[in-house]
């Protein structure tokens, strides 16, 4: 009992971290140039499709994630400077409409390179299996996700908080017109931070495609997610993404794990039968709607 | 306003008289993540019009196709422009039960014969059984049955079964537990979940010796990918109804896929001559491989080809043209079958493996029949008018 | 961090509720337009329009109730199908319990929608901004995986209306009268709308849109304003989820998924956020478009995507805001 315990706690901090992938990008893009970008799940889906082309064709995962990577930063740099630029002075309903556009236009390029139907993507053969230490199994694929997670998440500390372009971040961030004056070219700022979000969503996807379908549509479905993530650890800090990352991914897991053998315990079975799945299904957002309801500005509000 | 949504153009250049054309209205989910099974069923039925020469029974057809987006409210409107505007002689093309119990009432109202290609709900072999209801592919909860029934013949004991919460998996939790009597735990998701450690560290727990799993679309694919990564396929024997281990979700998988059983009522593989041709065409015409719904939309075509070349081309007759459709008269490329009083195929169910074809390819591999002439678990409730 | 709310171009959106002479005729033309639709297009043989016509002016009351709490109220809710679905639903569960009559069920629906938007409002209320779309969001998808888990309510199929609700002598049943049934409400739901902006309710709310925290230290009720706000939306949504169960004789719970409250977001963006056709504008531009694209192409979501985009950068106040301006610029070169 206490290594199946242990086992879903792990599961939980993987699942977290694998949500922190992609939150991360989204955070920095929303926090910095407060721009609601609904299309950061349409980039997280462009990574995991160009992985999976440059992975068949290369026959290396790991030449797979780094294209997917590169490529995808590049066609974030081309969407910045394009379409997205003139929408950081719009309001958020606009950023919506324009975003929730290009999901669309995404999509159905997407279908039309690729196809309908699902395309393959999976892990190098030496982690395609579980790793057995002591006993205590668990897939070796899934631990690569928890130690990129770990290392996305210390980089971008050191990156944020110990560099030039850190501090440029954060200034431009905090008042765009003094940095400005302090000779800080924002513009080209904005379009690199855009570029690094867009690369880690494709790490994101490239990295979740040999667990999840690389389809069409599979942006949306983990966007929402991410957006739970960042508003419940504050939007625009990268510690508030990593603390939700977990919050969420524990919860999640936890709640499916244990809820219904709790349940079973102490309702009659039909009850407990109905009621544990719909409770775990609906946990997140349970605890998405306490955490705003007792802290309206999520758990490290970055602003004010 | 559908400014002639005419797929079908290119196959009926000839000129078109109203009087003595036959219009099919195909309404199927064409866009969006649940596009690639529609797509899948036109493409068949497409294949079926250009190896008729663009005629069924004899007559020019025009296919219409329209998108159901998925979504119920949009579906009705389509299927209400079919019949009322367009006034279509027939209906097909739907993919999701939901889908079909929301349009079926429809069709059925304007007296046009719906002749499902995908979707057979319960509901619809039972109690609410219509005349004007024809399917040609299966009752929802034949392949879990046959599955059931494998596993149970098979003497697995300890059984897992996988689905998400919501009614569809529920019924096919029963039609799986209808033939498979032993031990047995659920484990409910969420309705498209992504993520499967826990469910999978629970099965883990349980230990089972086989698994029986029921997830439609990507989360099928999320789950057999997780499954195979956590080394539970070593021990744990894998069972899926057809549809969960077809051509698409093999393509997005592939290898981890081999060794994993299913049940089906048709195979790429099945050594027919309708079935051979079938199969080679849909290759060269699309570059893949037919999956069981590409089967199912050419078989629907072809059974609307019979029906309309029986009555010689009356269909204003609809009594004459019901009973062409229950006779049947074409080779479908599953072998036999026939339809039940409840317009419900009674067929064999095979099993199928995932393995490597002579070519290398990863893909399915008839192994032998679980059920003869089976029939669905509702036509006792059925009182055909 | 980045700019402060205040330091956006300030949002006119309130001006556009503002109704001159001119723009009550021509909405009057327009509904008489509307009106003889039926007439029209029963002589054209065409009747079939009429019922999809029905259903783009459902939207336009459905984009218009949510409009009315995002142009107007400055709540941008991203959980808007909830009431929706609600509506509809509560119409289906009532007839399938034997309750034909729409004088009960429909004024349930509304009631049942305004309850719902209550709970929801009062905790969500706290929160603004991003954390306020979320917060709505969750309340609206616990209630989708509800009714979706629910067997006894159809679940995944949704439950169907055996036939539409009986309104007293008129035959829902006719497409035609449904329509102008339909068409009523809206007239009834833009004109209740109207007068609410121009009463003390609508002008003490759009102050506080305006400047939240002037009006709290001038004593107002600032709260109770925009909960109040929040309900009339949410009530106006379950009439038209009530509307939308007869049209189509199905409630599902692809009423209450989220992609359903995006499209209604979108509606509103695209007609005009804070303008009182707004909504009605987007709906129907909305719908149009996708009627007629998917008939060209199964890849529609290409053009309609590439016309959106169009349309954020041409018309930034949304359609019905741009043609206003037009109409304005005509009249100066006059």
């Amino acid at each position: 009992m206490t290594q199946l315990f242990l086992e879903q706690a792990l599961n939980g901090l993987q699942f977290g971290l694998m949500l922190f992938l992609l939150a991360a990008g989204l955070t920095l893009v929303f926090g910095i140039m407060d721009m609601i970008n609904l299309a950061h799940g349409s980039l997280y889906m462009v990574g995991a499709y160009l992985a999976a082309t440059v992975a068949a064709v290369s026959g290396s995962f790991i030449v797979g994630v780094l294209a997917a990577v590169i490529g995808t930063a590049i066609i974030g740099a081309l969407l910045e400077v394009t379409v997205l630029r003139r929408l950081y002075v719009r309001d958020h309903l606009s950023q919506v409409l324009a975003t929730f556009a290009l999901i669309m236009i995404a999509n159905e390029s997407v279908r039309l390179i690729w196809g309908d139907q699902a395309v393959m993507l999976n892990p190098p053969d030496a982690l395609s299996g579980p790793l057995e230490i002591a006993g205590f199994s668990y897939p070796a694929f899934r631990l690569l996700i928890i130690g990129v997670g770990v290392a996305v998440a210390l980089l971008l500390y050191l990156v944020v908080t110990r560099t030039k372009v850190g501090m440029w971040v954060r200034a431009g961030a905090s008042n765009r017109e003094m940095a400005e004056a302090m000779g800080i070219n924002v513009k080209q700022l904005f379009t690199l931070v855009f570029a690094a979000g867009a690369g880690l969503c494709a790490l994101a996807g490239a990295m979740l495609g040999p667990l999840l379908a690389v389809q069409v549509g599979m942006g949306e479905s983990i966007l929402i997610l991410a957006f739970v993530v960042i508003v419940i650890g504050g939007i625009g800090s990268i510690r508030g993404a990593l603390v939700g990352s977990l919050l969420v991914g524990i919860v999640d897991t936890m709640g499916r794990a244990l809820l219904p053998w709790v349940l079973r315990e102490f309702l009659p079975g039909p009850v407990a039968a109905n009621l544990g799945p719909a409770l775990a299904a609906i946990s997140i957002y349970l605890l998405m709607a306490a955490i705003l309801f007792w802290r309206p500005a999520g758990l490290f509000p970055a602003r004010g | 306003m559908r400014l002639t949504a005419l797929a079908a153009s290119l196959l009926l250049a000839s000129s078109v008289h109203a009087a003595d054309t036959v219009k099919v209205g195909f309404l199927s989910t064409l866009s969006g993540p649940g596009a690639g099974l529609g797509v899948d069923i036109r493409d068949g039925f497409q294949l079926a019009m250009k190896q008729l020469n663009g005629k069924l029974g004899n007559l020019p057809a025009e296919v219409l196709i329209a998108d159901d987006q998925q979504k119920p409210d949009v579906a009705k409107q389509e299927a209400e422009k079919f019949l009322k505007k367009d006034k279509v002689d027939f209906m097909t093309g739907i993919v999701f039960s939901n889908i079909m119990l929301a349009v079926g009432p429809q069709a059925f109202d304007a007296k046009t014969y719906y002749i499902s290609a995908n979707a057979g709900p319960s509901q619809y072999a039972g109690e609410q059984c219509n005349p004007f209801f024809f399917n040609v592919a299966w009752q929802n909860d034949n392949l879990h049955e046959a599955m059931g029934k494998y596993v149970q013949d098979k003497g697995f004991n300890n059984v897992v079964v996988v689905t998400p919460n919501y009614p569809g998996g529920k019924d096919a939790v029963s039609g799986f537990k209808r033939y498979y009597k032993g031990k047995s735990e659920e484990i409910y998701t969420k309705l498209g979940q992504l993520d499967y450690a826990a469910e999978l560290a629970q099965i883990r727990a349980i230990k089972p010796d086989a698994l029986f799993f029921f997830l439609p679309g990507g989360m099928g694919i999320n789950f057999v990918k997780q499954f195979v990564a956590a080394g539970l396929s070593r021990d744990i024997q894998l069972f899926a109804p057809g549809f969960s281990a077809d051509e698409d979700v093999i393509k997005a998988v592939g290898a981890p896929m081999l060794g994993m059983f299913n049940s089906s009522h048709w195979a790429h593989d099945f050594n027919n001559p309708e079935n051979k041709r079938f199969v080679a065409d849909f290759e060269k015409e699309y570059g893949r491989l037919p999956s069981l719904y590409a089967s199912q939309g050419y078989d629907a075509a072809m059974l609307i080809n019979a029906a309309v070349r029986d009555v010689k081309g009356n269909l204003s007759d609809k009594a004459a043209l019901q009973k062409a459709l229950e006779a049947k008269k074409f080779k479908s490329v599953r072998g036999d079958f026939k339809f039940n009083s409840n317009h419900y195929p009674v067929q064999n169910y095979v099993l199928r493996v995932i393995g490597n074809d002579a070519q290398g390819r990863v893909t399915n591999k008839t192994m032998g029949t679980i059920f003869t002439n089976h029939a669905d678990a509702y036509v006792s409730q059925c009182k055909m008018k | 961090m980045a700019l402060p709310e205040s330091a956006r171009p300030p949002q006119q959106s309130g001006a556009l509720y503002r109704q001159t002479a001119m723009r009550r005729y021509l909405a009057l033309a327009v509904l008489s337009a509307l009106a003889a639709l039926p007439l029209v297009l029963e002589a054209l043989d065409q009747s079939f329009y009429i019922s999809f016509v029905a259903r783009v002016l459902i939207f336009a009351l459905a984009a218009t109730s949510l409009n009315f709490i995002v142009g107007f109220g400055g709540m941008v809710a991203f959980g808007h199908a909830a009431f929706f679905g609600a509506g509809a639903y509560t119409v289906a569960i009532l007839m399938e319990a034997g309750v034909v009559s729409a004088f009960i069920s429909w004024p349930l629906a509304v009631g049942v929608a305004a309850l719902l938007s209550l709970g929801i409002g009062l905790a969500s209320l706290r929160t603004r901004g991003v954390y306020f779309i979320m917060i709505t969001l969750a309340f609206a998808q616990m209630i989708f995986y509800l009714f979706v888990s629910l067997k006894h309510w159809g679940g995944d199929d949704g439950l169907s209306l055996l036939s539409r609700s009986a309104f007293g002598g008129l035959d829902l049943k006719d497409d035609a009268v449904f329509y102008w049934l339909v068409l009523a409400c809206l007239a009834a739901a833009l004109f209740l709308l109207d007068r609410l902006a121009h009463a003390r309710f609508g002008r003490v709310l759009q102050a506080i849109r305006e400047n939240e925290s002037r009006m709290e230290g001038l004593g107002y009720p600032v709260m109770r304003y925009k909960l109040l706000c929040f309900v009339i939306g949410a009530a106006l949504a379950g009439l038209a989820g009530a509307l939308l169960a007869n049209h189509s004789q199905l409630a599902s719970p692809n009423l209450l998924h989220w992609t359903q409250s995006g499209t209604l977001l979108v509606m509103v963006i695209v007609g005009g956020v804070g303008s009182l056709y707004g909504g009605v504008v987007g709906a129907v531009v909305l719908l149009l478009l996708e009627e007629l694209l998917s008939g060209f192409t199964n890849h529609w979501h290409l053009v309609l995507g590439l016309i959106l985009l169009v349309v954020v950068f041409r018309a930034p106040k949304g359609i019905a805001a741009y043609t206003h301006a037009l109409f304005r610029r005509g009249q100066e070169r006059e």
